[in-house]
């Protein structure tokens, strides 16, 4: 299958990572040299951006309900033990079994149990973090029994063994000809196929998969879904989605399993009126979404008769137990921080080696999984310029930079003890070169001069070790020939004709 | 320890203090808008779907010339039978369909409980006359006629007024449009699963 965990995953959670996922500088670094990749993505990012921006100014109160929803969530995580049990009861006074997993492996066998009593061979799916982070399909086949991805995206993915870049467009890497490729080849080894002639346009495109899939909608038993919310008050479980693939899922087999993050609670009916309005303009640009389905339990004579709803853990209390990153529990998975980081923009989403990328990716994957595990996971908070622009778009007011540097602190602490690393080293020796005017003075003179060994169009790139690891992910601007301090006194603060070598005393200033 | 008893213990050790204020409800809980019925069009429309406006004796006609090219047409129970154009291909839902059946019908014709003017939607909760959910899912086309005082301003009065029928147990769905997507390319194509037509008969007491 194509997730699989990370080896140093702690027993107790595990959350899909890539696997053998280089850390994140060195798999942004193939990324970047990936130019169709970063078209697709700037394109995709940029477009979602700019509608997003629009109908949230449309709404005079956007700031008021992105509070309301951060309020409603912070109170579910205040009192989750009360909401927890709440829903629980209402999930079964309404006809739904509802089962609870600490862990990953817990809910897939949950799921593979509930399968395997139906005797079935496939299941259909409705596109769905959640699983995607147990690693359900995997699973799932492990226990011979396939799982069909029914969202566009996620069928480009899976026929094309491939790996979601994106959480809401998870094949924007992929180009329509490319995906007609993948149609063509594929779809006919796992049932109906596309046509030989089949063009790229991504209406036909979109046809195709609405022929090869609806066959496996008519005749499948059990399907297993998601949830974006789940209402304590009501039992009631929300899906938003935009082609149809969900509500085929959710109404025409036998048997409904849906899997839950525990932090999907919302405590009444009334609260979804605030996240109904910021989802959709957060996720897609959109007013409304194309379909929203709302479910409790089970309805006689209408969808599914057996109703499963599968709460899990796995890290999520890990989280809840950080006094600074539970905010990001609050998160309602929209990707508009995705859509506007400048990061993701130019690396896309493979970089980030897991199934949460971009900014909530790289603070909800580490605290999720723990940091000083393993390097890639470590490396995901430094991923981020920390230029804040996520933390302005998010729906739910998580303030990820503020998560990122109380991460980054983690990481650092995680590694503390042995030998000083070299950033230890640098940092001690900056402090001792920059904490008296003398020292630095002197040191300015070697910068000069070894600046003007290494640079390249004004431009210091890769140096030797061990200052590759600053200067392979960085350009550094060559220092200049003269120093401010030197600029300074030979000018006499430019009270002085400056003279020679005035062509960089521009690049003096800037520098100091 | 099982599960749940290890989940909640995990839980209440995370140890979180209740928040320092009271939920901040600030948000606008009505809209005033000048023209809801216009707005609701202009916002359908919007999502190419069709609007035919109507009085309540030209409905029979809207919903027969937005069936044009539809042969066989599944018509749920409760539906009002004066809306229903002559001479139309019925077929009924009872006992149900397999969804094989419906997959051979060509359109739908159902009521709805809700429209939303300032997100262009139609909310089921598939009482009397908008059928169970398959109904609404299976066949290409979908007509649904829309009264004009079932529709609200915003999303806020949409979830007050459906507090009822999710109490009662009921599923709802919410449509905004034809079925779409934006996987390929970021290109909007419409119509992957659900009905590709929406169509859409708003019925006006008095013709505007």
């Amino acid at each position: 299958m194509i997730i699989q965990t990370t080896n140093g995953a702690s027993p107790m959670t595990q959350t899909a990572t890539f696997v053998g996922m280089p850390a994140f500088p060195i798999a942004a670094k193939s990324a970047l040299a990936n130019s169709q990749l970063r078209s697709n993505i700037r394109n995709a990012t940029h477009t979602i951006r700019a509608k997003r921006a629009r109908v949230a100014a449309e709404l005079d109160d956007w700031d008021q309900l992105r509070e309301a929803a951060a309020d409603i969530k912070d109170d579910v995580l205040a009192n989750f033990v009360r909401y927890l049990e709440q829903t629980e009861a209402s999930l079964t006074a309404a006809g739904a079994s509802v089962h609870w997993a600490r862990d990953a492996a817990e809910a897939n066998q949950i799921v593979v149990d509930i399968a395997r009593s139906h005797q079935v061979k496939e299941v259909v799916k409705v596109k769905s973090m959640a699983t995607q982070e147990i690693e359900m399909n995997s699973a799932l086949e492990a226990a011979g029994i396939a799982a069909w991805e029914t969202d566009l995206a996620e069928l480009i993915v899976q026929l094309g063994h491939d790996l979601p870049s994106h959480i809401l467009v998870p094949a924007i890497h992929r180009n329509r000809s490319e995906v007609r490729q993948i149609f063509i080849r594929e779809m006919g080894k796992v049932g109906m196929p596309a046509d030989a002639d089949l063009g790229d346009e991504p209406a036909e495109l979109a046809g195709a998969a609405r022929r090869h899939l609806r066959e496996k909608f008519l005749r499948a038993k059990v399907a297993v879904s998601g949830a974006n919310f789940l209402v304590a008050e009501t039992g009631t479980l929300v899906v938003v989605e935009s082609e149809g693939n969900g509500r085929m899922c959710l109404t025409l087999p036998e048997v409904l399993i849906s899997v839950v993050g525990i932090e999907k609670v919302v405590p009444t009916w009334t609260d979804l009126e605030v996240f109904l309005q910021l989802l959709p303009r957060s996720a897609t640009g959109e007013r409304m979404n194309p379909y929203t389905s709302t479910w409790t339990g089970v309805t006689p004579g209408d969808g599914p008769q057996e109703v499963h709803v599968v709460l899990i853990d796995n890290g999520r209390t890990k989280v809840l137990a950080d006094e600074v990153g539970r905010q990001a529990l609050r998160c309602i998975r929209c990707s508009a921080c995705i859509n506007v980081c400048p990061v993701y923009e130019r690396t896309g989403g493979h970089a980030y080696g897991s199934v949460y990328p971009g900014p909530i990716g790289a603070i909800l994957t580490p605290m999720l999984r723990g940091v000083g595990i393993d390097e890639q996971t470590d490396s995901m908070p430094f991923a981020s310029s920390l230029c804040g622009a996520c933390y302005e778009v998010c729906p739910v007011m998580i303030n990820i930079p503020e998560v990122l540097v109380h991460l980054r602190e983690k990481v650092v602490d995680s590694h503390r003890g042995g030998l000083p690393s070299t950033l230890q080293a640098a940092m001690s020796g900056a402090s001792l070169i920059m904490g008296r005017g003398s020292r630095m003075s002197l040191m300015q003179t070697f910068t000069g001069l070894g600046g003007r060994l290494f640079q390249r169009r004004g431009v210091i790139g890769p140096m030797p070790a061990p200052l590759n690891r600053w200067t392979n992910a960085r350009d550094l601007p060559a220092p200049p020939r003269e120093s401010f301090r030197k600029w300074w006194a030979r000018t006499d603060g430019g009270r002085k004709n400056s003279g020679s070598p005035a062509s960089t005393s521009r690049n003096g200033t800037d520098q100091s | 320890m099982k599960a749940r008893e290890e989940i909640l213990l995990r839980v209440q050790s995370a140890k979180v203090a209740a928040p320092d204020h009271e939920t901040r409800r600030d948000y606008a809980h009505t809209v005033t808008v000048p023209d809801p019925v216009g707005m609701f069009v202009e916002r359908v429309e919007d999502y190419q779907a069709t609007v035919i406006r109507t009085s309540p004796e030209g409905v029979a006609a809207a919903v027969a010339t937005s069936l044009e090219g539809a042969a066989r047409v599944v018509v749920p129970t409760g539906f009002n039978p004066s809306w229903l154009p002559e001479g139309l291909d019925i077929v009924l839902d009872e006992p149900a369909l397999s969804s094989d059946d419906l997959d051979r019908v060509d359109a739908v014709v159902t009521s709805a409980v809700v429209g939303i003017a300032v997100t262009g939607t139609i909310v089921l909760d598939h009482t009397e006359g908008q059928g169970r959910r398959a109904l609404t899912l299976v066949p290409d086309l979908h007509v649904c006629v829309v009264t004009a005082d079932q529709i609200v301003g915003d999303v806020p009065e949409a979830v007050a007024r459906l507090s009822a029928s999710v109490s009662a147990g009921r599923p709802l769905t919410w449509v905004s449009g034809p079925s779409a997507t934006v996987d390929i390319e970021l290109i909007r194509v419409h119509g992957v699963h659900g009905p590709r037509t929406l169509r859409i008969v708003l019925v006006e007491a008095t013709t505007a």
